[in-house]
């Protein structure tokens, strides 16, 4: 009686096996499809019948703060030139994430499509078709491989975003310097990439920096945990780290939060690029003394104008051709296609208040 | 405890007499001793691992996994499995942060009620769901997960609430120590003493394993399968719940995207920690002994600079080491049993 039972259990536990097997199967589909209707995050507002084209932005992460700025400058150039605007891109910062979003523009009959690029090449293919198909591309913030966009919308200068970064860092280390890490986004981030190797140039070639040396880079892929856990491992890996550069927004603002509440605050330096809003109160405190940022909203701006002034044939790319960017007033075309908006700001506790965003 | 299956309960009588051998053969042992043996070996190539700064990161560190192993192994040993507990850490921890928001002074144990009876609610959709569809809890979960999310991405947007927006005690809660020890890990510790309690000796809590081993049998027994399971979603729930609010106090900032990607690294750790994802066996300490060794395992990687890839796959061995290990012990065990009763018929 008692051997029927445990065998029937048994039998009916490898039927339920097979019917696990299955919805296994079935969830997996589910994931699949699911993972590529989850990134469907869309927003369209069109601006006015009449409108010279449409333009679409492509961020590197929806629902970023640093983005919704850039954004908002961009619909605000979109708005005063008339192009309907809407915006797509992927929940989540990675390398092939964007692909289906371009070719959703395309389809769409985009004339100007606004790409902050994962990965400079992922994008390229998929970029090649929509300018086959009529569309201007214009990079800004990351920049794709230069045969893939007709120009890229800088922030500012790379050396001196990179150089400014050193700068504040050798302030604040004072005259006995030390050694320094640097907490980046992803490794295959194109701006953190090419801020980090002008930060690693200088290092090299500047006597001033001499007794600077930067010991190791990690990536926190723009995730505030890992982030934070690479912070924490940067402090246990090198007993003698003074200091810390983080060229991303998520990775200065996790590693303050972990200074602020451990026995390393005041005593490691972290500087970098950051938003006011979230530093604000590291600043306060005294964790951090001074970091940069542009305003990232003229970057979506100056974009915006730029994919009309491609439009319109006012500018082709070519190095030296000007176009208005509106209030801003005029921009050049430099070299490889390179739009600059303009100088960093450096924000401390004098200025922190004056900047909302 | 003996292994905890219904059917090893009738353990035969050699292995009894040995009490070492069936210490031994604990599942919470090899688990624990790779934890030893991780933070030895660390130690060993970096000293400074074992500083109280880093062991305090350690603990913080782990605690929230705690907390989320606890819930899911409740889950997992009734042959279930919830995949949206990261979302509900999620919506927890924005919720958190819209509430000291919207009422700054708000007392924060109220705020901790407020979370745990949110995430109870969540973890009742899931229950209910999976009770009254008697659809498997692995679609249920995958299904309410992305729900859940979609609602926390509606809701926040690209907002998000920093640790400056909270009020200072909130954010001192997940660094602040009772005799070196931080006191958000004394919470995870009597959590998991009160729940292996539960379910090592209260009815309620042996049920959870009947109904894992064999949900039919259990039904035929006269337990209450539904309201047991239903039970085990809500405690998940409420325990996610618990670890979203401390996510808001331990970390920089919530948002949309906060607690993505966590449910498969507790699924992760309760499996490594020996409970078996088919149900009827495990323990809540290994359980938690799983989600301190995974956490550890990314802070020592981090410590002696061994690439992040390795990280992923050393966690990949480690689960399948765990279900080899799982499934041994059950062949064995069923082969034991059936020496034993054709030996009595």
């Amino acid at each position: 009686m008692e051997l029927f039972h445990i065998s029937g259990g048994s039998g009916s536990r490898r039927g339920r096996r097979i019917a696990a097997v299955a919805a296994l199967a079935a969830s997996v589909a589910l994931v699949a499809t699911g993972c590529a209707g989850s990134g469907d995050a869309t927003s369209t507002d069109s601006a006015g019948g009449d409108s010279p084209g449409s333009i679409v932005f492509l961020p590197k992460q929806l629902n970023n703060p640093y983005t919704d700025v850039v954004l908002g400058g961009g619909d605000t150039a979109a708005g005063e030139i008339g192009f309907s605007a809407s915006t797509l891109g992927p929940l989540e910062a990675s390398a092939s994430a964007q692909v289906p979003f371009i070719e959703q523009a395309t389809q769409e009959g985009a004339n100007v499509i606004v790409i902050a690029a994962n990965d400079p090449d992922a994008v390229g293919p998929s970029l090649k078709q929509a300018r086959e198909a009529g569309a201007k591309i214009v990079a800004f913030d990351s920049d794709t491989n230069p045969d893939f966009r007709d120009v890229f919308v800088s922030q500012v200068v790379a050396k001196d975003v990179g150089l400014v970064q050193l700068e504040m860092i050798s302030k604040q280390l004072g005259a006995e310097g030390g050694d320094i890490a640097i907490l980046s986004a992803t490794a295959t981030a194109t701006n953190q990439n090419e801020w980090i190797k002008y930060i690693e140039d200088e290092l090299a070639s500047n006597p001033d920096y001499a007794n600077i040396n930067l010991v190791t880079t990690v990536y926190g892929d723009d995730d505030a945990d890992k982030s934070f856990k690479e912070a924490q491992g940067l402090l246990q890996s090198y007993p003698n780290l003074k200091g810390i550069i983080s060229p991303t927004t998520v990775g200065i603002a996790a590693a303050a939060k972990y200074l602020s509440t451990s026995d390393y605050k005041g005593k490691v330096a972290l500087t970098g690029l950051g938003l006011p809003n979230e530093m604000r109160e590291f600043v306060k405190d005294g964790t951090v003394t001074e970091f940069a940022l542009w305003d990232p909203a003229q970057l979506g701006y100056v974009a915006a104008y730029a994919g009309q002034a491609l439009l319109d044939g006012t500018i082709t790319g070519a190095e030296g051709d000007t176009f208005t960017a509106g209030d801003l007033g005029e921009k050049t075309v430099g070299a490889d296609g390179i739009i600059v908006v303009g100088p960093p700001t450096k924000f401390n506790a004098d200025n922190i208040d004056d900047y909302d965003f | 405890m003996t292994t905890t299956t219904v059917l090893s309960e009738k353990t035969p009588a050699h292995e009894r007499r040995n009490p070492v051998a069936a210490f031994v053969r604990q599942r919470e042992i090899p688990v624990a001793a790779a934890l030893v043996a991780l933070v030895l070996i660390t130690f060993a190539i970096n000293p400074l691992f074992l500083s109280p700064q880093s062991v305090k990161d350690l603990l913080l560190n782990a605690t929230i996994m705690i907390i989320l192993a606890v819930g899911q192994a409740l889950v997992v040993i009734t042959r279930n499995v919830d995949l949206s507990i990261g979302s509900i850490v999620g919506l927890v921890a924005f919720g958190t942060g819209s509430l000291f928001n919207i009422a700054p002074g708000m007392p924060i144990p109220l705020v901790f009620l407020i979370g745990i009876v949110f995430g109870g609610l969540l973890g009742a959709v899931n229950g209910l769901l999976v009770t009254l569809a008697k659809v498997p809890a692995l679609v249920i979960t995958l299904g309410t997960m992305y729900i859940y999310r979609g609602i926390l991405s509606t809701w926040a947007g690209s907002k998000q609430y920093f640790s400056g927006d909270n009020p200072k005690e909130f954010g001192n809660l997940s660094v602040d120590t009772f005799f070196g020890f931080p006191i958000i890990t004394i919470m995870a510790v009597v959590v998991v003493v009160v729940v292996a309690v539960i379910l090592g000796f209260r009815r309620g809590g042996r049920d959870l394993y009947a109904i894992g081993s064999d949900p039919d049998a259990a039904k035929l027994f006269g337990i209450p399968t539904g309201r047991r399971v239903m039970a085990a979603f809500i405690a998940c729930g409420a325990l996610t719940g618990l670890a979203g609010i401390l996510y808001a106090s331990r970390y920089n900032s919530v948002g949309a995207l906060t607690g993505s990607g966590l449910e498969l690294d507790v699924v992760a750790a309760v499996v490594v920690g020996g409970v078996a994802i088919f149900g009827g066996s495990g323990t809540v300490v290994g359980a938690a002994i799983g989600a301190v060794l995974l956490s550890t395992i990314t802070s020592s990687l981090t410590a002696t600079r061994v690439d992040k890839f390795w990280q992923q796959a050393i966690v990949g061995v480690l689960i399948l080491a765990a279900i080899v290990i799982d499934r041994v012990v059950s062949i064995r065990n069923t082969r034991k049993l059936r020496v034993k009763e054709a030996r009595d018929v």
